[in-house]
């Protein structure tokens, strides 16, 4: 098993940390895991993007041309990831504020407006994991217990009272995708 | 602390590493793309546990100074920065190597030259390798390219630095600094006393206490035969370094008919390539050097023989290239691949590099 996965999208949408809880879960089920972002001088409003890679043997390149699964939160990165998706692959995308939707065919496109269920789900800061479930349930390369155990290490201990919150997220993202 | 499984930055785990290894001090000063070394250092208070000293220096010239001070007491002491930093280091670490003191430097190498950009580069090649300060001298200079090596070099330069009592140097970039991996964490080990610092580098400066001389720690000598005399000193010990300690990789070089030389992540973006090459049946190997100097003259020089060319491929210009085509000789051609300014190259790049500069058939 081997999955490489980009997640883009501005910065202050949880991009980065989406891909930091990904990979922790995938530590958690003892995967080998590679977590390189785009760093930069880049803040909130900006661009962000991570490149999370899971596989059940050792990771060579951190650094990818293409993707088999791609979850991409604004349109700039749509135009910019679309075409490097693997053709089978799995292309996640928020559909608002995008203006030009995806046309390729012979991927799997999933749009999951992730923005309107984290308004219903009354915290917009579950966004992130909202897609973060879609992405499992579109590819179940972890456990979703493993994502859990992954989140309880990311978050500080004066947050764990916001893990009943996330897990609703992450079956709210399950059940949209 | 037991050995212990963690997924984390390579900055954080050089943090992490030079505490278990029971460092005695380290003094930096912020820079991106290290700053999480100074950071995390920060975060664990070691100064609270083993003792180790963390203090942000006022500079990089001050810290590096702070080094030599430390190191010339017998301590097991760093310094970590990023090439603008590095480059204002140069003095104190030639000082270092003159006055023959161990040390841990560390270059999490962004693009350059000048103040540049604050993306991963390689192209502080030829000023780690090649001396960087004034005067004959060299660095053991150590490669990582993942955050297991990260963790692991901090003991080897350690180790190698006091072994032959020179500086080491862990040469970075800013892709094995920010990326995050799987990551096992060695077990504690204690900070030497003063009575073994004071066995293990009877030269350092302890104290005088029974000895019947003092030591006295210092690069200057105006008596040009005793220089040269500490310049003669100084070539043997490289040579035994030389001789004993270079380290390297090879990857599906037994039946290679093109070989690529790549160093730190890099190599591994090279790998993905010949992974992708070798799956549609081209016989492309890897060498990676794990130390830039000494330098794997010996394996390259094997392997020109072996294959119909060499491509480095580098964050740079192409600078280790001409230690490639020292070692090649004639054996081979050898050709550069490079992007600059913190662009880091794709698998699919380097394979374009590989049809066009050698016409294979990819």
């Amino acid at each position: 098993m081997k999955e490489e996965i980009l997640i883009a999208g501005f910065g202050g949408q949880g991009v980065l940390s989406m891909g930091k809880i990904l990979a922790y879960a995938g530590l958690m089920d003892n995967l080998e895991v590679t977590w390189m972002p785009s760093y930069g001088p880049e803040q909130r409003g900006g661009t962000a993007n991570v490149t999370v890679i899971l596989s059940d043997s050792p990771i060579s390149s951190p650094v990818l041309d293409t993707y088999d699964t791609a979850v991409v939160l604004n349109q700039q990165s749509l135009d910019k990831f679309e075409s490097k998706v693997k053709p089978g692959g799995t292309l996640i995308y928020d559909p608002s504020g995008i203006h030009h939707l995806p046309t390729r065919t012979d991927i799997k496109v999933v749009p999951v407006d992730a923005t309107e269920a984290a308004i219903e789900l009354k915290n917009s800061k579950t966004y992130n994991m909202i897609l973060l479930g879609a992405l499992l349930k579109c590819r179940p390369v972890v456990d979703i217990d493993a994502v859990l155990r992954g989140l309880k290490k990311t978050l500080p201990e004066r947050h764990h009272h916001l893990l009943p919150l996330n897990e609703q997220a992450l079956r709210k993202g399950m059940e949209m995708a | 602390m037991e050995e212990e499984i963690r997924l984390m930055k390579g900055n954080e785990a050089i943090a992490h590493a030079a505490i278990r290894y029971g460092a005695d001090g380290y003094f930096g000063y912020p820079i991106t793309p290290q700053s999480e070394v100074l950071e995390t250092l920060a975060e664990l208070r070691p100064w609270e546990t083993t003792g180790m000293v963390v203090l942000q220096a006022e500079s990089e010239v001050a810290a590096i100074n702070m080094v030599y001070g430390g190191a010339a007491t017998g301590k097991a002491v760093m310094t970590s920065s990023s090439s603008p930093g590095v480059s204002l280091k140069q003095e104190g670490i030639s000082y270092l190597a003159a006055s023959e003191l161990p040390a841990l430097i560390v270059n999490v190498m962004r693009g350059g030259p000048g103040l540049g950009t604050i993306q991963p580069s390689q192209a502080d090649y030829f000023q780690a390798t090649k001396g960087g300060g004034h005067g004959d001298y060299h660095l053991i200079v150590l490669s990582p390219s993942s955050v297991q090596e990260m963790t692991d070099f901090v003991a080897l330069g350690f180790d190698l630095a006091f072994k032959y009592r020179t500086p080491s140097m862990i040469l970075a970039d800013g892709i094995v600094g920010q990326m995050m991996e799987k990551v096992v964490l060695p077990p504690q080990r204690k900070r030497r006393t003063e009575a073994e610092i004071r066995e293990q580098c009877p030269w350092a400066a302890t104290g005088r206490g029974d000895r019947k001389h003092s030591n006295v720690v210092t690069s200057l000598e105006l008596d040009s035969a005793k220089m040269e005399e500490n310049n003669l000193r100084f070539q043997r010990t490289y040579n035994e370094i030389e001789e004993n300690e270079v380290r390297f990789q090879e990857y599906f070089t037994e039946d290679a008919e093109y070989l690529i030389v790549a160093f730190g992540s890099v190599a591994r973006i090279c790998l993905k390539a010949i992974e992708e090459a070798r799956a549609a049946g081209h016989k492309i190997g890897l060498l990676r050097p794990i130390t830039l100097w000494p330098f794997p003259k010996a394996a390259i020089r094997r392997l020109a023989e072996q294959v119909k060319g060499i491509l480095t491929v580098e964050l740079n210009a192409g600078q280790m290239i001409e230690d490639v085509r020292l070692a090649a000789g004639e054996a081979a051609p050898v050709e550069h691949f490079g992007r600059m300014g913190g662009i880091v190259p794709n698998p699919g790049e380097v394979l374009n590099a590989l049809r066009e500069k050698f016409s294979v058939e990819l």
